[in-house]
């Protein structure tokens, strides 16, 4: 397809629909959004592109009445624009397409295109109708075979992505975001994505296309914004002849530079953890990975790409399907093995996963260790405060309080709660998943230099970030991580943030990129 | 260093749990006043009140050793529907001729072992066949009444041995012994929570599941050791209750778990698990009882007092949603 917007100049003729100017959206801690400009025109696909955290979630969930612009001008259709609520958005003609898609399994095809906007007379809902609708819409899509009566749990995923859409046109839609509809899908499902973006633009329908594959964004988009940080640092670029590089310098440019321990040189010595062949069906296969105790190894790779469940199975936490952990030279089955054998786990999810909020931080910094201050089954609290102030102290935890209730930390004071519950249980390995997600800046490098501390101590750490930076500044050693799978291993110190980012987002799926 | 550190840790602000037990101290005073107020000629007699204080501990006392199982069992993110059925399994199993003619030691220890078992048998259904505890629990309220009826073949099973009849009327220092295994228990329970790793894992399985696992924490055996706590507590109390009655029946019991529930929750024991603690338990107990107390000396029918409870039950959960701050925010409006 030869679209005009490959100059890089606005579709002729197409006026813009949607036009952010300044947008800035604040929760309490986080500028999530500081300054968004975007220029969306009428029947183009306009790419929005960042890493992580970048606030492109944000800023969709602003546009579907979600959340709320704090200051800014949202310009739709020429008028002032600020949706209330979800419904509001959608009445304007805004329908969003979620990531994580938002289909109630145990209603009809039909039922879920209407859901929220069922067709009723007498507070009946008319189903005969609503299937008929469902049907042309269905139809419209390329996919007349989904029955609209069909339940949507016995759809495939490329069919719940149908429906999804399905519902967006329910509503007379005028712009339509999507966020990653790709994922889920397979090669020729994704074909089949773009076909209908391109009917739906050439119908006037504009699309908001948000995407980790560069190749995909070659192929359909018009023109591309880049995110960081909550701000446009670039506008309007031609999405098929940018150079890669200049793309990933924008999404990467940093801001702030993080300040990293120096790296010590180490003696080579045999390795404390070895990995073999572990796989999860579906998740990731075939990993092999070792840590030597006093290194620091990281993990570097998006979201969804395997990692968390990658060291979570290591951790015993899940079972692998095939595939070995071996720490200290014996197996590792299960937690309760892990924990014996001195591993120790900061997952990714702190508050979900590692902390009793309400809880003091004492009796959180003790809890993988409580038993081990225990006298015949009693409790002493009293060592357990003087250990846990004592590591407190070494963490520098702030406030240096350790009976306050976890809940009242910061996020950084609460990741090194949890990175102290490992270390009063004299740990091994310790394996950090996204240590710093939700950590403020100044408390970022400290915790590095406690991460980095502990390496000199002994401690071999196994790291998991979507921060590339994070990877290479701290890591001895870097395993980059794409769609499941180990695609490479090298020193930290010969690798670059562009080439690792090349190789985490690389077009997996339709290859043979311009760079 | 840090020993000095540890004390020189600065004055805690007054926690949750006490603010609440003196409100319940509060009600349980009121309580008391609206009795002296609607009998009078019976508040001025010492005896009478002291004899009347004692009435109210004994009468808690079976439902007070439940309600501490039940309390450890909520704390752990779990609920025991079945405690009724598990204390009338375990009376009608330790009154039967065959276990009586063990005497006294017999069946007090068939009751003790029927309620662990049957605890068991819950905490097995729930952490390892993965039953929501609502269900595997109200099954056994279901089955361990019905397998009590069958045992009893319907019939009151009087029990022959002094020894066990003698405990409901034992006075210990002028104070009946049935009060004194309430003390015990409540006092075993309080370390039990507070002063031991068990009562640490209860609470960090109740309050977060997934952190205390991925802490190296066995949640499942922990859950299962929990339940079997609750059927302990249940045999415990099956004994009393078949002390006081001289006797076992299929009916017995009935509708404990609602008001040991119900004392837990009062006593600040979050529904949802984590949070909790003894003191207040026994204080929703003593409310309880108290009320009952005061409808019993006010002839009043017991229709009434039910809906007095429902209505405090409400009352108490209510409180625990809005929960101190919201409340004020509620009346600055």
């Amino acid at each position: 397809m030869s679209a005009p917007g490959a100059t890089g100049a606005a579709v002729p003729g197409a006026a813009p629909v949607l036009r952010l100017t300044d947008v800035v959206k604040t929760f309490p801690g986080v500028r999530a959004l500081d300054g968004v400009q975007l220029e969306v025109n009428e029947g183009e696909v306009h790419c929005l592109l960042g890493q992580n955290g970048a606030g492109k979630s944000t800023l969709i969930k602003v546009l579907a009445g979600v959340h709320h612009a704090d200051s800014g001008e949202i310009s739709w259709l020429g008028e002032p624009f600020a949706p209330a609520t979800p419904q509001a958005a959608m009445r304007a003609g805004i329908a969003t397409i979620y990531q994580e898609l938002d289909l109630v399994d145990d209603l009809s095809v039909a039922e879920n295109a209407f859901l929220g906007h069922e067709e009723s007379r007498f507070g009946f809902t008319r189903r005969r109708s609503s299937a008929a609708k469902t049907r042309q819409i269905l139809a419209r899509l390329g996919h007349p075979e989904i029955p609209a009566r069909r339940l949507v749990k016995h759809l495939p995923a490329a069919g719940k992505q149908i429906v999804s859409m399905a519902r967006a046109l329910s509503h007379d839609a005028r712009l339509i975001v999507m966020d990653e509809p790709s994922a889920v899908l397979a090669h020729d499902e994704v074909a089949n994505l773009f076909r209908i973006i391109r009917e739906l633009t050439a119908q006037g329908i504009a699309v908001i296309y948000i995407s980790h594959r560069l190749a995909e964004i070659r192929e359909i988009g018009d023109r591309v914004t880049v995110l960081k940080d909550g701000r446009t640092t670039a506008a309007n670029l031609p999405a098929r002849t940018t150079p890669t590089r200049e793309l990933v310098g924008k999404m990467t440019g940093r801001s702030i530079e993080y300040v990293f321990p120096p790296r010590r040189p180490r003696d080579e010595t045999e390795p404390i953890l070895v990995v073999a062949g572990l796989t999860r069906h579906g998740e990731f296969a075939d990993a092999t990975l070792a840590v030597a105790p006093g290194e620091i190894v990281g993990i570097a790779g998006l979201v969804g790409s395997g990692r968390s469940e990658l060291l979570e199975t290591i951790f015993g936490a899940r079972r692998p399907d095939s595939g070995t952990v071996t720490m200290d030279g014996r197996r590792v089955t299960g937690v309760g093995g892990a924990v014996a054998r001195g591993i120790g786990m900061a997952p990714e999810e702190r508050k979900s996963q590692a902390l009793l909020l309400d809880e003091p931080v004492y009796k959180n910094m003790t809890l993988a260790s409580f038993s081990g201050f225990a006298h015949g089954g009693f409790t002493d609290t009293r060592d357990e405060r003087a250990a846990a102030l004592k590591t407190a102290d070494l963490l520098e935890l702030r406030p240096r309080d350790v009976d306050r209730p976890v809940r009242t930390l910061s996020g950084g004071n609460q990741q090194k709660v949890v990175v102290g519950r490992w270390l009063l249980g004299g740990t091994k390995l310790l394996l950090l998943d996204e240590p710093t997600r939700g950590v403020d800046v100044g408390a970022r490098a400290e915790l590095y230099q406690v991460i980095r501390g502990l390496a000199e101590d002994g401690v071999a750490v196994l790291l998991v970030s979507s921060e590339v930076p994070e990877v290479l500044g701290l890591a001895d050693r870097v395993l980059v991580m794409r769609e499941g799978r180990l695609i490479h291993e090298a020193p930290a110190d010969e690798l670059d943030e562009d080439t690792v980012l090349d190789l985490v987002m690389a077009g997996s799926l339709l290859e043979g990129e311009p760079a | 260093m840090t020993a000095e550190a540890v004390r020189a840790k600065k004055p805690r602000q007054i926690d949750d749990g006490v603010i609440r037990n003196l409100g319940l101290v509060g009600v349980l005073i009121i309580l008391v006043v609206i009795g002296i107020v609607t009998r009078p000629e019976l508040y001025s007699d010492p005896t009478w009140v002291r004899n009347n204080v004692l009435t109210i501990l004994q009468q808690a006392s079976a439902i007070g050793v439940v309600t501490v199982g039940m309390t450890f069992v909520i704390i752990g993110g779990g609920i025991d529907l079945s405690v009724g059925a598990i204390i009338a399994l375990s009376g009608v199993w330790a009154t039967t001729l065959a276990t009586q003619s063990y005497g006294a030691a017999g069946m007090i220890f068939t009751a003790l072992v029927v309620g662990v078992a049957v605890g068991v048998v819950n905490g097995v259904l729930i952490s390892y066949g993965r039953l929501v505890p609502f269900i595997a629990t109200l099954a056994m309220l279901v089955s361990a009444r019905g397998l009590a009826a069958q045992i009893s073949g319907k019939q009151t099973q009087v029990s022959a041995n002094d020894t066990i009849n003698n405990i409901a009327s034992t006075k210990l220092i002028g104070i009946p012994l049935l009060v004194w295994m309430l003390a015990a228990v409540v006092a075993a329970g309080w370390v039990l929570l507070n002063r031991t790793t068990f009562g640490r894992r209860t609470v960090a399985v109740g309050g977060n599941p997934e952190a205390a696992r991925l802490a190296g924490i066995n949640v499942k055996r922990h859950t299962l050791m929990l339940y079997a706590l609750s059927g302990l507590c249940c045999g415990i109390a099956a004994i009393m209750l078949t002390s006081q009655a001289t006797s076992a029946q299929a009916a017995m019991a009935n509708l404990y778990e609602l008001d040991a529930i119900a004392a837990a929750i009062i006593g600040g024991t979050l529904l949802s698990g984590g949070r909790g603690t003894i003191v207040g338990a026994l204080f929703g107990v003593l409310v309880f009882s108290t009320i009952t107390n005061l409808f019993a000396i006010n002839n009043l029918s017991t229709e009434v007092q039910n809906m007095v409870k429902g209505g405090i039950i409400v009352a108490a959960v209510l409180i625990q949603q809005f929960r101190y701050r919201s409340l004020t925010q509620l009346l600055k409006r």
